[in-house]
């Protein structure tokens, strides 16, 4: 427990002593708050039109509703962020010891691959959890000249951690694969957008395999949080990816070893 | 204290290292000496736990590498070829994240650290940040967090190398220092160095152990079949006559010298027998210009090594 710790701190170290942190939280940062933006922005527009509208008519204007219509969209574009820029996160996660030569030092202290590598994946998530920080912002925005209503964008955000966590798994298993970070970038984000429009094929195959295909699909697990919903169902597969996640991490770590 | 048996390691179809067996005693210091790819460091490797032979064993301190790896690793410390550095932590925080992985409980863990740089003389640079030093900083950075938590048993891959004449002089002192309580193995392909640290050598050429001794008898197998350059004017047949006559000559060479009527002869005599040589051509009236002695390469010495009936 407390080696695992060791490298979690020394992983958030690697994170925020290099520039690559600063360059991914504020071009996460910055999309982010374009697409807050136009959304706001739409928004803003839809409900000045409706309010023109009701003038003219003399009717009762319609009730917004800023969870549906603002804050789920635009959780999706959060999860859509994620998927782009999290690869850069996971990378050099293990890659980057392959590369320096680094791992022999992890490999013949007495560490433990569990310890290594859950470190790793739990230094992820959190610098993931700094990176959606400033969208907090976005949303205090909301809060302080609307009354968004809290549940949603508190289990939004879970299921945005949950849908990071999964992507960082992946992530970290390529890495593992690989000392090269460029493919572990690539890898880490060609299985996140793999996993993600999965589910599309799901329309196209028969019951049995769609039902498959549909269960599989990172995204669709999502939806219910952005909406508002925790299902055990969802927290669940979630779950489940991580531990598959890590645990093939796990076997790739160890396999390479008794290889190399 | 290390009891090495048939370990053989292929990287795929390569072999690296085949049948390597030795021993090391509690606080000997042993020398590793090969060539480049002659397998030392994948014997390292295998005893550091980092990688599994493909067949045989070992045991250090007594337990397994197949079946007690961890214990090995809590007694061991290593400096792999590459010191395994993170270039962006500074030379304290690097030997802290190392402290805690090897397990030094934290109310120690801040003498430990002390002791490590002391040690590995790192005092003035412990706040900068590892990957602005230089190479010679950095391989001691590397021996600092080898010798931290100070471990019973150190295995060190070149570990003079990048260092400048002084600092290797220190560190080969502090090696010698640390013998006697401390078991060492180390590798090298520097000759002098192993004379002057080490108790035992074991040579690796190709993948096996083609020599153990003392770095005495060693040099003294090599010193016997050193070669001796003679330059001489004059007659040619005349003087490979006069050498020819001493019996200890043992093989003989001759090459003219471009431009001139002087021979260079090279030989290699059972003892040393310079003076009764420089003697004999000078009294036939030859002209001596050289008579040196000259040492065998690293390369030679395997030679001599992996070819039986040289080895006198």
């Amino acid at each position: 427990m407390k080696k695992t710790l060791a490298v979690f701190q020394k992983e958030i170290k690697h994170f925020f002593y290099s520039p690559i942190a600063y360059i991914v939280i504020a071009a996460f940062t910055l999309i982010a708050g374009i697409f807050f933006y136009l959304y706001l922005s739409s928004f803003v527009e839809a409900a000045f039109m409706d309010m023109i509208r009701s003038q003219q008519f003399r009717s009762q204007p319609q009730r917004f509703n800023i969870n549906l219509q603002l804050i789920r969209p635009y959780f999706w574009n959060l999860a859509l962020i994620s998927l782009f820029v999290l690869p850069l996160v996971t990378m050099r996660l293990y890659a980057e010891e392959k590369r320096s030569g680094t791992v022999e030092l992890l490999y013949t202290t007495p560490l433990s691959v569990g310890n290594i590598v859950l470190g790793k994946f739990f230094a992820g998530i959190f610098f993931y959890f700094v990176m959606l920080i400033p969208t907090f912002i976005f949303m205090g925005i909301l809060f302080i000249y609307g009354d968004p209503e809290w549940g949603p964008v508190l289990s939004g955000y879970l299921g945005l951690f949950l849908l990071g966590s999964a992507f960082i798994s992946g992530g970290l298993f390529i890495s593992s694969l690989t000392e090269n970070q460029i493919i572990a970038a690539i890898g880490g984000f060609g299985l996140s957008l793999l996993l993600w429009v999965i589910g599309w094929a799901a329309n196209y195959s028969g019951p049995g395999l769609s039902a498959v295909l549909n269960y599989l699909s990172i995204i669709n697990h999502f939806e219910d949080f952005a909406q508002g919903v925790i299902d055990t169902k969802h927290l669940f597969y979630y779950f489940i990816f991580c531990t598959f996640g890590v645990y093939l991490t796990f076997k790739s770590v160890e396999s390479i070893k008794w290889r190399s | 204290m290390i009891e090495v048996r048939e370990l053989t390691r292929y990287y795929g179809e390569k072999r690296a290292i085949h049948n390597v067996s030795f021993e090391v005693q509690k606080g000997e210091i042993l020398g590793l000496l090969g060539p480049n790819a002659a397998g030392k460091t994948t014997t390292m490797k295998i005893l550091t736990c980092y990688m599994p032979p493909t067949s045989g064993g070992a045991k250090v301190a007594g337990f397994d590498i197949w079946d007690q790896p961890m214990e090995i690793k809590t007694l061991t410390g290593y400096l792999p070829e590459n010191p395994p550095l993170y270039s962006d932590l500074n030379v304290w925080e690097y030997l802290d994240f190392v402290a805690k992985i090897k397990g030094v409980p934290a109310p120690k863990r801040k003498e430990a650290i002390s002791v490590a740089i002391e040690k590995a003389a790192l005092g003035d640079v412990q706040k900068q940040v590892v990957g602005s030093l230089s190479k010679g900083f950095k391989q001691r950075v590397g021996l600092g967090q080898a010798l931290l938590n100070d471990p019973q048993i150190l295995i060190l891959d070149e570990p003079t190398v990048g260092l400048d004449p002084r600092q290797i002089i220190e560190i080969r002192e502090l090696i010698k220092k640390l013998g006697g309580d401390h078991t060492i193995i180390l590798s090298t392909h520097i000759l002098p160095e192993v004379e002057m640290t080490c108790g035992r050598v074991v040579i690796i050429n190709e993948g096996e152990v083609v020599a153990e001794d003392t770095p005495g008898n060693l040099t003294r197998r090599l010193k016997g079949s050193e070669r001796t350059v003679l330059e001489i004017g004059g007659d040619a047949k005349v003087a490979s006559e006069v050498i020819k006559g001493f019996s200890e000559v043992q093989k003989l060479d001759h090459r003219k010298i471009d431009k001139s009527d002087h021979v260079r002869f090279t030989l290699e005599t059972s003892t040393d027998i310079r003076h009764d040589l420089a003697k004999a051509i000078i009294t036939k009236g030859l002209n001596l210009y050289e008579l040196r002695t000259e040492s065998y390469s690293l390369e030679e010495i395997f030679l001599h090594l992996t070819t039986k009936e040289e080895v006198a």
